[in-house]
């Protein structure tokens, strides 16, 4: 079982799946109630944080690094010559319950390669979820990746045991994803994410009629896709995005800054550094998405295709919008001051509480968490009104506002705000 | 000036708070438990602790504002700060004494930092939750030590005591020298007198380690290093998510 032997396996089938951003290890509210061992929480848990800011939550490895695909932009490509190797079910389960036990992680985030066919490979996926569960009465997290191409049947019967489901689109358009993976197309991704959501909103139903209805994949899917090694743009992503939340009611879209690992594929960009700053954005766009009631085509169009990489989707959205502002923070409704730059969700829910009981100025808001330096623009509170987007014009609210930050290489750019901060989160 | 002492328990800042009514007196300055210096040329008011009188407010709390809002006072009272009693005494007073309820009133400047070190409390007992690294025993048991900012301990047993059921612990509390022993049955308080662990890193004696103890610690350091991407390396962040101070009892970042 596991040895001093496993250690080199654990560096190959980890150092494999660390591409894969997903970790998150919410959306699952489960009990010990069979005095196993483990629960999950709503709220997830990261239990350390890697070198490069992100959050470890699972043990996120694969299977196999084997792989029959030769995907352009995938260090696990069949042509890559690189050590290979397996871990067997028995030594993963074996290795998440020691690890558990310790409080090193959340659960298992469990990946692989494609070996022989995609049904062989993802029965041997089920396989581990199916021994976690049943012979160690393990109920903590667990996310599968479902196997492009993989049975319906098979798919059904993962969606029993894991947490969360996941299909990787990666490539973000169908001719770019041909290009890349020859192996794959639309079809296969999509079929599979069909499937899933079709199951879990039949099990959303049959919980309403018996609440001992099996639970699907109770805590959703997500998905991946891949930036900047396509030319795709940003108005491209969030459309595919926003249409996988409203239609595939995804619990994720996960945004990945290409990382060259195959540089010498000359059908790839030949990049210096990932592209962070635009990956950060993204995930800012995402967030307007799902937290703050923006469609997609507020904030990218056909007239602007990509995101403003010097300022927040937010701002950009606002300073293309003057006759909004100013707000009054003292009698706007929610959905609009959720629109304001500097105010988050947590911001809203306190104004509204806040102004219930007194008229608001701008010391107020500043304890409350308010970014006023952003939010100043595009407000009125109860005092002397200052200088707004009004009196002043866009471009120059733009100026001053790009001099109070100033604008680092891609490179050096800072992650700060989203993703890697609490990914457990969803 | 009038200077209040009780015997830092919860119990006792809300019997101080009974107290402060019926004598028509508040405190400006709280001194608690044992360590805290007498005050020269003024006299204290020694509080007794007396659970009937505490519930009295708590329930006075509860009905002038939330059952939540209690609990929250509670927990900002977990905090173990010196300046924490006095400013959850303002706390209390400005909910019992006002006609409405003040716990959402986040334009007063005592709820909003209230409100802040609540969340400091809730955000520390959260990552212990997350940090707390277990040690296999020679004899099966598991074993913990920390040293949490705050005394959050107490918030965070119920958690372990739902996942870890079926295997007994320990978590301990080096900084406040008391933990929490869960038998399969029960959590009870402990206090221990010669615990052999090194408190650099909280590890147990090496001769009270299970067998395999160091190959799971090894396993684990590899696989923390091998998810990481070098080329996306960012010290800055990975410091402020993971801040030093756990590091020392983190395996995966001793040396």
């Amino acid at each position: 079982m596991i040895s001093e032997t496993s250690l080199e396996k654990l560096k190959i089938l980890a150092g494999a799946a660390k591409y894969d951003v997903s970790c998150a290890s919410s959306g699952t509210n489960r009990n010990n109630s069979n005095s196993g061992i483990g629960n999950a929480t709503a709220w997830g848990i990261c239990h350390s944080f890697a070198e490069d800011g992100r959050c470890i939550s699972l043990l996120k490895i694969m299977l196999s690094n084997f792989c029959i695909y030769d995907c352009a932009y995938c260090i696990n490509r069949k042509s890559n010559d690189i050590p290979r190797t397996s871990f067997t079910p028995e030594e993963i389960v074996h290795l998440t319950i020691e690890f558990y036990r310790r409080n090193y992680i959340e659960g298992l985030f469990l990946s692989s390669g494609v070996l022989r066919n995609p049904d062989y490979t993802m029965e041997r996926l089920v396989a581990v979820a199916k021994l976690l569960r049943t012979e160690h009465r393990y109920n903590g997290y667990i996310h599968l990746k479902a196997i492009p191409g993989a049975s319906q049947q098979l798919i059904a019967e993962a969606g029993m045991w894991a947490d969360r489901l996941s299909v990787n689109i990666e490539i973000p358009t169908e001719t770019n994803l041909k290009l890349l993976a020859p192996d794959k197309d639309f079809q296969s991704v999509l079929e599979p994410m069909k499937i899933i959501s079709t199951s879990i909103l039949e099990s959303k139903e049959e919980r309403k009629k018996h609440r001992s209805a099996p639970l699907f994949s109770p805590s959703g899917q997500s998905t991946q896709l891949i930036i900047g090694a396509t030319n795709d743009t940003d108005h491209t992503i969030l459309k595919l995005s926003s249409a996988l939340y409203l239609r595939r009611d995804l619990k994720r879209v996960y945004y990945s800054g290409y990382i060259p690992v195959n540089s010498y594929d000359s059908r790839l960009p030949a990049l210096n550094t990932p592209p962070l700053r635009r990956e950060h954005r993204l995930y800012q766009a995402d967030w307007l998405l799902r937290f703050y009631g923006f469609k997609a085509n507020e904030i990218v169009n056909t007239e602007n295709p990509n995101l403003d990489l010097d300022l927040d989707p937010k701002v950009t959205w606002a300073l293309r919008n003057p006759h909004l502002f100013p707000v009054d923070i003292n009698k706007a409704d929610p959905l609009m001051l959720l629109r304001v730059p500097g105010i988050g969700t947590h911001s809203v829910q306190l104004i509204l509480l806040a102004r219930k009981h007194n008229r608001l100025n701008s010391s107020h808001l500043q304890k409350m968490g308010v970014v006023l330096k952003r939010a100043k623009f595009f407000i009125t509170c109860n005092e002397l009104r200052s200088q707004n987007l009004q009196d002043l014009k866009p471009e120059i609210v733009r100026q001053i506002l790009l001099e109070k930050k100033p604008v680092g290489s891609d490179g050096a750019f800072q992650l700060k705000l989203f993703n890697p901060v609490m990914p457990a989160l969803r | 000036m009038n200077i209040f002492s009780f015997d830092n328990t919860f119990e006792g800042l809300l019997t101080l708070v009974f107290e402060s009514y019926q004598r028509k007196q508040f405190p400006d300055e709280i001194l608690s438990g044992e360590g805290s210096q007498p005050v020269l040329f003024a006299s204290t008011i020694t509080i007794e602790t007396d659970d009937k009188k505490a519930e009295r407010v708590w329930n006075g709390i509860v009905k002038r504002s939330s059952g939540e809002n209690a609990h929250r006072i509670y927990r900002v009272f977990l905090a173990d700060m010196p300046d924490t009693p006095m400013l959850l005494v303002k706390y209390i007073r400005l909910i019992i004494e006002s006609g409405k309820n003040e716990e959402t009133n986040f334009s007063e400047p005592i709820v909003v930092e209230f409100n802040k070190l609540h969340q400091k409390v809730c955000k520390e007992a959260h990552r212990i939750n997350g940090f707390v690294r277990f040690q296999k025993t020679i004899e099966g048991s598991y074993y913990a030590s920390f040293a949490p900012m705050y005394d959050v301990l107490p918030l965070c047993i119920p958690h372990f005591k739902d996942r870890y059921a079926d295997q007994p612990w320990i978590i301990y509390d080096l900084k406040r020298n008391y933990g929490f022993w869960y038998d399969l049955k029960n959590v009870s308080r402990v206090v221990f007198d010669d615990l052999k662990v090194n408190s650099q890193n909280g590890q147990l004696h090496s001769s009270l380690l299970a067998e395999d103890e160091k190959l799971f610690q090894q396993l684990w350091k590899q696989y923390y290093h091998s998810i990481c991407i070098q080329e996306r390396k960012n010290d800055k962040v990975h410091r402020q998510l993971l801040p030093k101070r756990f590091w020392k009892y983190l395996p995966e970042k001793s040396f």
